[in-house]
């Protein structure tokens, strides 16, 4: 089994319309190179699940700037101002969650699970239209599963079977947007042969992911930069 | 004083209510300068975005950008750490693993009801954890100066901005006082400055008082 392909066939695996669900906190865990291949195709309307739409002009912040993102989910947009700005024109929906929910909805989206409730935004403006109930005595409301079409994650080391291990806090939300796409990419720093990986600290098993791509950017100082 | 001043003063308040084995998640602001008030407690910082045992930021030869902070600076992890991805991050916080989180506020109402995730008069776009940490940390403790750049008091008696949630704080400590919220309401246990229960009743705008009997500590 060899799930490595090259970057530039990425293209056929997303369609417009799609709901595209993003690994990454900042740009820390962020698929770059698979984002740079998207904004090269001329899908559009998609809608795209992460914490954040990218930053200082890299990631999705530039798949936003091309017009491609119709709607976005995720738990912090306001320090992107062109997204409060298209936000406030209408020309970009936007589903405000906060972290741990966002966190826990994939997670639950890639397990087989409709929903959960959760006491967290439990009378506050973010649980309008929510459905409350008590359980023990305290109120939780209900937070729907979320899954997507495809999954673009970010990992530091694959094997050629798509076993993926993971850097420091680049961690966050991959493992749980590796489950939730019905098409899974990871891009990785190092692709490595079968059994090179030790078992016990792979993080995401080989069956969530669906193909492999070398990442071309490398950490240089503080910043991300495309190298190869 | 300088409002950096302030600050500082308000951080190192906050960390000796800070226990030794304590777990504990620091917000952005005020609350990220209480790290460096710790001394040699063994307090262990969490950062949301899936780290246990968070260090002192790098020097900047040796800054990773993939190891960051919930504020997206770099910092290291010390003997001990561990990282995890954001549900399980999460579960630590909403499943009330974590001993103590401080929080930023806006406003805290007399019953310790707070709002610290929407700016008034902006667009509302970002909450990242905070209703997360809000509801599920053991002990909330919030920092702010007590009163706006306007010169509105921050602790009110009704929220006017938005809610983070229905759980109350513990404790809010601020450049003036230390609050602490009860099944009574609002009660000063500590004055951070000179002056009276009834000049800072005045300056609030509303009737303070004491709780119990404690005695006056001045922390000039």
């Amino acid at each position: 089994m060899d799930k490595v392909i090259e970057s530039s066939e990425l293209r056929k695996y997303f369609k417009s319309g799609d709901v595209i669900l993003t690994g990454g906190f900042g740009l820390s865990g962020t698929p770059l190179t698979i984002i740079d291949e998207l904004l090269e195709t001329d899908i559009r309307d998609l809608t795209i699940v992460s914490n954040n739409l990218g930053d200082l002009g890299q990631g999705l912040h530039k798949l936003f700037m091309q017009g491609k993102i119709k709607k976005a989910i995720g738990s912090f947009f306001s320090i992107n101002k062109e997204a409060v700005i298209a936000w406030s024109k209408g020309e970009l929906e936007i589903d405000l969650l906060p972290q741990g929910t966002l966190a826990e909805a994939v997670r639950c989206g890639g397990a087989g699970i409709g929903g959960f409730y959760t006491r967290t935004a439990v009378g506050t403006e973010l649980s309008k239209g929510k459905e409350e109930r008590e359980i023990d005595g305290e109120r939780y409301i209900f937070e729907k599963a979320i899954k997507g079409d495809v999954a673009i994650i970010k990992a530091a080391k694959a094997d050629r079977m798509g076993n993926l291990v993971y850097h420091t806090t680049a961690r966050n939300f991959n493992p749980m947007m590796a489950t939730a796409g019905k098409i899974v990419i990871a891009e990785v720093d190092e692709i490595v042969e079968v059994g090179v990986l030790d078992p016990e600290f792979v993080v995401t098993p080989y069956a969530y992911v669906d193909y492999v791509i070398q990442s071309k950017y490398s950490k240089i100082g503080s910043e991300y930069v495309e190298s190869r | 004083m300088l409002s950096q001043d302030k600050r500082h003063i308000i951080a190192k308040r906050i960390a000796e209510e800070l226990e030794d084995g304590q777990i504990v998640n620091l917000g952005v602001g005020i609350p990220t300068l209480v790290a460096s008030y710790l001394g040699n407690k063994e307090v262990y910082l969490q950062s949301e975005n899936g780290l246990l045992g968070m260090g002192p930021s790098p020097a900047e030869e040796n800054v990773d950008i993939d190891l960051i902070n919930a504020g997206k600076e770099p910092v290291t992890y010390l003997k001990g750490a561990s990282f995890f991805n954001s549900a399980d991050s999460f579960a630590l916080i909403r499943g009330g693993h974590i001993d103590v989180a401080v929080l930023g506020t806006l406003q805290v109402d007399v019953h310790g009801e707070i709002a610290n995730w929407a700016v008034p008069n902006q667009p509302i776009l970002g909450v990242g954890g905070a209703m997360d940490l809000v509801t599920g940390a053991k002990k909330v403790i919030v920092a702010a100066t007590l009163f706006a750049k306007d010169g509105a008091s921050k602790l009110v008696q009704e929220l006017s901005y938005k809610t983070s949630g229905i759980r109350k704080v513990d404790l809010f400590v601020s450049d003036y006082a230390v609050f602490k919220f009860t099944d009574e309401g609002v009660k000063v246990v500590e004055m951070m400055e000179d002056i009276s229960i009834e000049e800072l009743s005045e300056k609030v705008g509303f009737d303070l008082e004491y709780l119990n009997d404690l005695t006056l500590v001045s922390n000039k």
